[in-house]
């Protein structure tokens, strides 16, 4: 498979994430801020986007696990996650954040036991996506970077 | 989103900086992604840039903190720092610079994933020089930048 036709699978796989809303808008804006100076950029952030949000879910099971729920803490933990999410466009993560968050405000344990779980599914998910997405992406990004200008749109 | 202050709040001849140079910007955030990329998008428009985790570092650093230390004080030309911050808040830290003679005319943005209508007024009122919406996109901090500039000519 030459050059050309792995960077089209690239950029195939990339667009399914983003329909199945596994990506949104903001993880574009992150490619961009990416350049020759910054060629990790995007692995940089995505890395330490997997290692903060683990310790938030550890976190936040413990949490739950309490005898007495303080909601203040999980809510903290919470919007700490979907902040991070939002900043890198994982949508699906920060869309099921924005429920917990209400069941947090209703202390309802059942409901955040239930979104936790969720998180955990969703998290989980988009992590194995974007590994395999950087897998795809070839060794040598200076090619890649001036195919993309004369090949693809 | 940008919401924009009014036009008070002049800047002072010795915050004119002469034409080229980069201007020194403190970002505050508890969130590890968040200051990444605020990093990085700073960086992008030439910008230096030095990094807080809390408001209580923030004002050390700015040397309105208990454990400034004689001769550490660095000039910084901007703050932008985000709302929701545990310990001290965004909003208080704003505060506490409005106070201080010597920091008053640093321009301070504020960045809030959320959008509060009566937090970005508090905010305006208070001194701030912009509401900004999270995640921020590059565009944003063009923007910024070009009222920094504005703003010191």
């Amino acid at each position: 498979m030459d050059l050309v036709q792995l960077q089209r699978q690239f950029v195939d796989y990339k667009t399914s994430l983003y329909h199945e809303g596994f990506l949104d808008e903001q993880f574009t804006q992150l490619q961009e801020l990416q350049d020759e100076n910054n060629p990790d950029f995007v692995v940089e952030v995505v890395s330490l986007f997997f290692e903060d949000s683990e310790r938030l879910l550890n976190e936040l099971a413990r949490a739950l696990e309490q005898q007495n729920i303080d909601y203040k803490r999980i809510d903290a933990h919470v919007h700490q996650l979907k902040g991070s999410s939002s900043s890198i466009g994982a949508q699906r993560v920060q869309k099921v954040c924005i429920a917990f968050r209400n069941y947090c405000e209703e202390q309802n344990v059942e409901g955040c036991l239930k979104c936790l779980q969720q998180v955990r599914h969703e998290y989980s998910l988009v992590k194995t996506k974007l590994e395999s997405l950087f897998q795809v992406r070839l060794p040598c990004r200076r090619e890649i970077f001036f195919l993309s200008k004369k090949v693809l749109p | 989103m940008l919401s924009c202050g009014g036009g008070s709040g002049g800047c002072s001849k010795e915050m004119a900086v002469e034409l080229g140079d980069e201007p020194h910007v403190l970002a505050v955030d508890d969130n590890l992604i968040d200051r990444k990329l605020v990093e990085r998008l700073l960086k992008n428009s030439s910008c230096k840039v030095t990094t807080a985790e809390n408001a209580l570092r923030a004002l050390d650093y700015l040397g309105l903190g208990n454990d400034t230390l004689e001769g550490t004080v660095s000039e910084v030309n901007m703050i932008i720092t985000d709302y929701c911050m545990p310990g001290m808040t965004g909003y208080e830290l704003l505060k506490k610079i409005k106070e201080s003679s010597v920091l008053k005319e640093v321009p301070v943005v504020i960045m809030s994933s959320e959008n509060i209508p009566t937090r970005i007024s508090q905010c305006l009122e208070e001194g701030a020089k912009m509401f900004m919406l999270k995640p921020l996109k590059q565009s944003d901090v063009k923007q910024l930048k070009w009222h920094l500039m504005k703003c010191r000519n």
